[in-house]
C-alpha cells in the first residue's frame, strides 16, 4: 500500500502479475502523458501564435497532406499494436490453467462468499491461502451475476449461475487484502466485500488444521455420490448401462451428436444438471437431472470426487468456456 | 381533385425529389427492421445450435402443413399487393381497390390461421410457462424453443396487423381519389413493407418449422 | 394585385416572419418545422437532464463518508440507475442530433426542412411518451438494475419496476430510429444544387455517421429489451440458466447496441467541435476527407468491439483478444480528427469566445478520456479495472468532458441564429472555464479510485478510498454550477441580450446567410453551393489589427 499522509496512492502488490501490469500501466501513462501533453503544448502554442490581433504569417497552408495523415495514423496504430500485445499476454497467461495448483471452490450468492478448501475447510468471506503458491479457484455463482475482484493481484473474473468460471493467483506478499464483488447484483452489493489473507505456508498449514474436524470435499464427495444414488449405474455392475466415471475428468469425450467435447468441471456439471443436453455416444438418454434437488456445494464436492477418482493427462490447458 | 395531378408537398424542388425521398425512407426503414427481426433471429439461431435435439423435437410439434399454406399465402398476397401498385399507376381504380382489399383479407386469413396454431398448440399444453408440459427432463431447453416461437411469430404478427391496417387505410385513400396514377407514392411504400413482412415470415418458417424433423 | 398561390411561398413584401414569430401553444405542439422542433426537444432533454444530475447529487453527496448512509442502499441503486437511464437516453443521445441536428441540418443543406417533417414531430411525440413512462417508473418506485439491466438479476431477482421501465426506454428507441431515418433521408435527397458529398459540412457528415448508427443499432436494444420484459412477465428462461437460457447472451444483444450507442452520443459532438475548430480560426479544417472518412469509421468500427465490454465475462480468450484488437483500432479515427483540429488552428486567425473555449475543452478532455480508453482495450489492465471508478471516470471524460461540453459550445455558437440574441459572453467564458475545473475535480480522482480497487455502484466503500470521493464530491458542486448558469443567462437573453445579426462570428455556412432568428422556412431564396465549404479568405492586413 503506497500510503503518504494517511492517503492511499496505489494499491498493494501482492503478486507478480500485479507486478507485471502495473507496469504496462506505468508505460501506458507514460507514453499516453507524453502525447496528451505534446497536443496540448502544440495547441497552446498556436493559440498564442495565431491569435487573431496577434502578427503572424497567414499564408494559407495546404489543408490536404495525405503524407501527414498517413503518418500519425500509422504510427499511432503500431504504437496500439504494441500495447495490445503486451496486454494481451498478461490476459493469456492469466487465462492459461495452472498445473498443480491449490484448488478452492467459491460460491457467490446475495450478498456474502462461500469458499471452501479441498481438505474440507469452509470459510465465508474470507479466504486463507499460502504465500508462494499458486491457488486455482473455480468459481459459481447460486443466484445472479457476481464478480470475484481482488485488487492486490490486479485480476477479477465474473461468477455466473450455471457455470464454472476459473482465475488463479500465486500471492509473493505476506498481508490482508480486499475482495470485492465487482458486478452489481443488488441491494448489498457494495456489502459484498471480503479479505484473502497470505500467511507463511507453515501457518497455512497450521490454520488448514484448526477449526472443526472436517471430511475432505473428495470424501464429502462420494458419500453424496452414493447418497444420491449415481453409484446405482455409474458403477460396473449396475443394471443400467452408463459411462463409468474412472479417469474420466480432463479426457475427450465422444457425445451421441457427433461433437467431441473437453470433460472438465462445467462438463460435470452440466452432465449432473442438464444431462440430456450432452447425452454420451452409445448411452441411452435416461440419466435423470438433478436440477433443483442438489446445491452447488454438492455439485462441487461431486465433481472434485469425481476429479479425484483418476484424471486423464491435463491437456493444453485452456478450459473450453 | 382530379386524378393524375401529382401533389407535391411544400419543402420538395419538383416531384421526383419527393418520391425519391419516400423511397429512400421506407428502405433505411426497413433496413431498421431487419436488425430488429435479426437480433431475434441470431438469439434463436444461437440457442438452435446449442440445444439442437431440444429444438428439433419442439419443431416437430408445429403444424407443418399450416404453416405451409400460411406461406403460400402471403406469396399470394405478395402478388395482389405487386399488382395493385401497378394497377393503381395504369388508373385503374377498381381493379386497384380489389387487389388491396384481397392483399389485406389473405393477411386477415394467414392471422386466422394463427390463432387456430396457436389455440392448439395451447390445448397441447406447448404454451411456455406454468402450464407447459413436456415429458422429458431436458423441458426447459424445449420450452426455450416454443418461447422464441411464440415471440418470433407473435411479433410477426403484429407487424401483419399493422401491415393489413395499412392496406385499409390505402384502400380508403384511393376509393377517395386520395391516391391514383398521380400520387402513388404511398401505395408502393405500403407495398414495400408488406413484401418485408412476407419475407421475414420466409425467414421464420425455414427457421422454425422445416428445421424440425415430422412425427 | 393578388397573386395565383401554388406550391412555393410567396414574399410580398418586406422581411418574412421569423420562425419564433407565432406563439400559440397549438403553433409549438403541432409545429412541423424543423427548428421548433429542435427547440421542443431542447426543453425536454433539459428537464431529463435536470432530474438525472439531481440523483447524481444525491448519489456524490451519500458518498461523502464511507458509510454511505445518507440514503439507503436500495435508493442509492435506484438513483444510479435513474443517472443512467435518463443521462443515456433522454438527454446524451437526444441532445446533439435533436436539439442542434433537428435545427441545423436542413439549414447546412439549403433545405426547406427535413425530408418527413410530420415524422419529425412524430418523433418528438414518441420521445414525450418514452420519457413519460419511465418517469412513471420512477416515481412508483423506480428500478434498481443499472441502466446495462444484466440478467438473471433485472429479469428474475429485481423486485422493481423494470419491464415498465424497459418499455419506457424500448418506446423512445424509436424516436431514435425515425430521427436517424429523417437525417439520413434528408442528407441524400435535400442538399441543395451544387452541394456534393465532399462539399457537405462536418457537422452534416457526423450527423450522416451518426443516423446511420442510430438507425441500425437501436433496433437491436429494442429486441434485447423486449425479450429479457417477456422473460420477466412471462417466468420463462430466455437469458435465466435456471431456465435453459444464457445470461451472456444477454450481455452481446445489449452491448452489440450500447457500444454503437456510445459513438451516437460523442460523434454529433465531435462534428460541433469541427465547425467551432473552423468557425473561430477563420479557416478551412486540416484533412477535410480525413476527418469525413474517420466519422464513418467511427460508426462502422464501432459495431464491432461491443465484447470489450466483456473481458471478464467468461467471453472465450480468443474473443477478447479480437475486441481487444478492434478496440485499438477505432481508437485511430478519433485520434486523426484530434490531429486535424490542432492542425487547423496553424495560421488561423483564432478568436476565443466562449464556443471556442468550449471546443478547446473538448480537444484536451475528449484526448484524455480517449487515453484512458487505450488502458481500457488494454487486456491485462482491464481485468483490473473493469467495473471499478477508472470505467466511470473514463467514459465521464468523454462524455461530459467531451459530449456535453460540445453540445454547450454548440448551443452557445449557434443561439444568436437559433434567438436572435447574443448571450453575455462575459459569463459565457467564466462558465466554460468554471465548468473545466469542476469537470476535473470531479472526476480526475476517479480514475486513482479506480486503479485502488474501488468498485462501480457501491454505496458504501472501505475508509482509505474516503479523500478520493470527498474530492469528487466538491468537484461535483463546482461543476454544477457550470451548467446552472447558462440555463440562467440564456433564458435572460432571450428578452435582454443584445440583438445578433445574420452572422456574428463572420461564419461560413449557409446557415449564417440567411436571418436571426430564420424564417419559417428557411431561406427567401433556395441557396445554391458554388464554392467548396469553409472557404473563408485568406487574411487581411486589416483583419489582424
Amino acid at each position: 500500500m503506497v500510503i503518504i499522509a494517511q492517503i492511499q496512492f496505489f494499491p498493494d502488490q501482492a503478486s507478480k502479475m500485479a507486478g507485471q501490469v502495473d507496469t504496462l500501466l506505468l508505460w501506458l501513462i507514460v507514453l499516453t502523458g507524453t502525447v496528451t501533453l505534446a497536443i496540448a503544448a502544440v495547441m497552446i502554442f498556436f493559440l498564442a501564435k495565431y491569435r487573431k490581433r496577434a502578427a503572424a504569417d497567414r499564408t494559407p497552408p495546404k489543408t490536404e497532406n495525405l503524407a501527414v495523415e498517413v503518418t500519425w495514423s500509422v504510427i499511432p496504430f503500431f504504437m496500439f499494436l504494441g500495447l495490445f500485445g503486451w496486454g494481451a499476454k498478461i490476459y493469456f497467461d492469466e487465462s492459461v490453467d495452472p498445473k498443480n495448483a491449490m484448488e478452492v471452490h467459491v460460491i457467490g450468492k446475495q450478498w456474502m462468499w462461500k469458499l471452501e478448501h479441498l481438505q474440507g475447510k469452509r470459510e465465508i468471506n474470507q479466504l486463507h491461502v499460502p504465500l508462494g503458491e499458486t491457488v486455482k479457484l473455480v468459481m459459481t455463482s447460486q443466484d445472479v451475476i457476481h464478480s470475484f475482484f481482488m485488487p492486490a493481484f490486479r485480476i477479477k473474473e465474473d461468477v455466473l449461475p450455471g457455470r464454472y468460471t476459473t482465475q488463479w493467483f500465486k500471492a509473493t506478499k505476506p498481508g490482508t487484502y480486499p475482495i470485492f464483488c465487482a458486478q452489481y447484483c443488488g441491494t448489498n452489493h457494495a456489502l459484498m466485500i471480503g479479505q484473502v489473507i497470505v500467511m507463511a505456508p507453515s501457518d497455512f498449514a497450521a490454520w488448514l488444521k484448526t477449526g472443526r474436524e472436517t471430511v475432505s470435499v473428495a470424501q464429502r464427495g462420494e458419500q453424496l455420490f452414493h447418497s444420491f444414488g449415481c453409484s446405482g449405474c455409474h458403477a460396473a455392475q449396475a443394471a443400467v448401462r452408463a459411462p463409468l466415471l474412472e479417469g474420466i475428468y480432463g479426457s475427450q469425450v465422444p457425445l451421441a451428436d457427433g461433437r467431441i467435447v473437453n470433460a472438465d468441471e462445467r462438463y460435470l456439471r452440466d452432465c449432473i444438471l442438464i444431462p440430456n443436453t450432452q447425452i454420451v455416444a452409445g448411452f441411452d438418454p435416461v440419466m435423470p437431472s438433478f436440477q433443483g434437488r442438489i446445491s452447488e456445494d454438492d455439485v462441487f464436492a461431486i465433481t472434485t470426487y469425481i476429479k479425484s477418482i483418476g484424471s486423464s493427462p491435463p491437456e493444453a490447458s485452456i478450459p473450453n468456456r | 381533385m382530379s386524378k393524375n395531378r401529382a401533389i407535391l408537398y411544400e419543402h420538395f424542388s419538383d416531384i421526383e425529389q419527393q418520391r425519391e425521398t419516400s423511397t429512400a425512407g421506407i428502405w433505411v426503414f426497413i433496413g431498421s427492421e431487419i436488425m430488429f427481426f435479426g437480433a431475434l433471429i441470431l438469439a434463436f439461431s444461437v440457442y438452435r445450435f446449442s440445444y439442437a435435439r431440444e429444438f428439433a423435437e419442439g419443431a416437430a410439434e408445429l403444424n407443418l402443413l399450416l404453416g405451409g399454406i400460411n406461406t403460400a399465402i402471403l406469396f399470394t398476397s405478395g402478388l395482389t399487393m405487386s399488382l395493385a401498385a401497378t394497377a393503381n399507376r395504369m388508373g385503374w381504380k377498381g381493379s386497384t381497390l380489389i387487389l388491396l382489399l384481397t392483399t389485406a383479407l389473405l393477411g386477415v386469413v394467414f392471422l386466422g390461421i394463427k390463432v387456430f396454431e396457436y389455440h392448439e398448440d395451447w390445448t397441447k399444453r406447448l404454451f411456455p410457462g406454468p402450464g407447459f408440459n413436456w415429458t422429458d427432463s431436458d423441458s426447459p431447453q424445449v420450452q426455450l424453443f416454443f418461447v422464441l416461437y411464440f415471440i418470433m411469430t407473435g411479433i410477426h404478427a403484429l407487424h401483419l396487423i399493422v401491415g393489413v391496417g395499412v392496406v385499409v387505410v390505402i384502400a380508403w385513400l384511393a376509393l377517395r381519389d386520395r391516391i391514383h396514377a398521380g400520387h402513388f407514392m404511398p401505395l408502393d411504400v405500403a407495398g414495400l413493407y408488406w413484401h418485408f413482412v412476407d419475407l421475414v415470415w420466409v425467414f421464420l418458417f425455414a427457421l422454425l418449422y422445416l428445421m424440425g424433423g415430422t412425427r | 394585385m393578388a397573386l395565383p398561390v401554388q406550391n412555393y411561398v410567396v414574399i410580398d413584401q418586406g422581411e418574412p416572419p421569423s420562425y419564433l414569430k407565432e406563439y400559440t401553444l397549438r403553433s409549438w405542439l403541432l409545429t412541423t418545422d424543423h427548428k421548433r422542433i429542435g427547440l421542443l426537444y431542447l426543453f425536454t432533454i433539459i428537464v431529463f437532464f435536470a432530474i438525472a444530475a439531481a440523483a447524481a447529487a444525491i448519489m456524490r453527496l451519500n458518498l461523502l463518508t464511507p458509510r454511505g448512509d445518507l440514503v439507503q442502499a436500495e435508493t442509492y441503486n435506484k438513483l444510479f440507475t435513474t443517472h443512467g437511464v435518463l443521462m443515456v437516453w433522454f438527454f446524451l443521445i437526444p441532445s446533439t442530433p435533436s436539439v442542434l441536428g433537428n435545427f441545423l441540418l436542413p439549414l447546412m443543406l439549403g433545405a426547406r426542412d427535413l425530408a418527413f417533417p410530420k415524422l419529425n414531430l412524430l418523433s418528438w411525440y414518441i420521445f414525450i411518451l418514452g420519457g413519460a413512462i419511465v418517469l412513471y417508473a420512477l416515481l412508483i418506485g423506480g428500478v434498481d438494475t443499472g441502466w446495462t439491466f444484466y440478467t438473471p438479476y433485472s429479469s428474475t431477482y429485481s423486485n422493481s419496476h423494470v419491464a415498465l421501465m424497459a418499455a419506457g426506454v424500448f418506446i423512445n428507441g424509436f424516436s431514435s430510429i425515425l430521427t436517424g431515418l429523417n437525417f439520413i433521408v434528408t442528407t441524400h435527397k435535400l442538399r441543395a444544387p451544387g452541394m456534393t458529398w465532399f462539399r457537405l459540412r462536418l457537422f452534416v457528415w457526423s450527423m450522416y455517421a451518426t443516423s446511420l448508427i442510430l438507425v441500425l443499432a437501436t433496433p437491436v436494444l429494442a429486441m434485447t429489451l423486449t425479450l429479457m420484459a417477456l422473460e420477466r412477465i412471462w417466468h420463462v428462461g430466455v437469458f435465466d440458466p435456471a431456465l435453459g437460457g444464457d445470461p451472456l447472451l444477454f450481455q452481446h444483444l445489449f452491448w452489440f447496441y450500447s457500444h454503437p450507442a456510445v459513438y451516437i452520443m460523442i460523434l454529433p459532438g465531435m462534428g460541433v467541435v469541427s465547425e467551432l475548430i473552423c468557425g473561430f480560426s477563420k479557416k478551412r479544417v486540416f484533412g477535410y476527407t480525413f476527418v469525413a472518412f474517420a466519422s464513418m469509421a467511427i460508426a462502422l468500427l464501432g459495431f464491432l468491439v461491443w465484447g470489450h465490454h466483456m473481458f471478464v465475462s467468461s467471453q472465450s480468450v480468443f474473443a477478447g483478444m479480437v475486441f481487444s484488437f478492434l478496440s485499438f483500432a477505432v481508437a485511430v479515427p478519433s485520434a486523426i480528427k484530434v490531429f486535424n483540429w490542432t492542425a487547423t488552428l496553424y495560421r488561423g486567425s483564432i478568436s476565443l469566445d466562449t464556443p471556442m473555449l468550449y471546443a478547446i475543452g473538448f480537444i484536451g478532455l475528449f484526448t484524455a478520456g480517449g487515453m484512458t480508453g487505450l488502458f481500457l482495450a488494454t487486456l491485462g489492465i482491464d481485468v483490473h479495472v473493469h467495473d471499478t471508478y477508472f470505467v466511470i471516470a473514463h467514459f465521464h471524460y468523454i462524455m461530459v468532458g467531451g459530449m456535453v461540453m460540445a453540445f454547450m459550445g454548440g448551443l452557445h455558437f449557434w443561439w444568436p441564429k437559433i434567438s436572435g440574441r447574443m448571450y453575455p459572453e462575459f459569463l459565457g467564458k467564466m462558465t466554460a472555464i468554471v465548468t473545466f475545473i469542476g469537470f476535473n475535480l470531479t472526476f480526475f480522482p476517479q480514475f486513482i479510485l479506480g486503479y485502488l480497487g474501488m468498485p462501480r455502484r457501491y454505496h458504501a466503500y472501505p475508509e482509505q478510498f474516503q479523500v478520493y470521493n470527498v474530492l469528487s464530491t466538491a468537484g461535483a458542486s463546482i461543476l454544477g454550477l457550470g451548467y446552472l448558469l447558462p440555463l440562467c443567462y440564456f433564458i435572460w437573453s432571450c428578452r435582454y441580450g443584445k440583438r445578433a445579426g445574420n452572422n456574428p462570428w463572420g461564419a461560413k455556412g449557409f446557415e449564417w446567410e440567411t436571418a436571426s432568428p430564420p424564417p419559417v422556412h428557411n431561406f427567401e431564396r433556395p441557396p445554391v453551393q458554388t464554392e467548396e465549404v469553409y472557404n473563408y479568405p485568406p487574411p487581411s492586413h486589416e483583419a489582424m489589427l
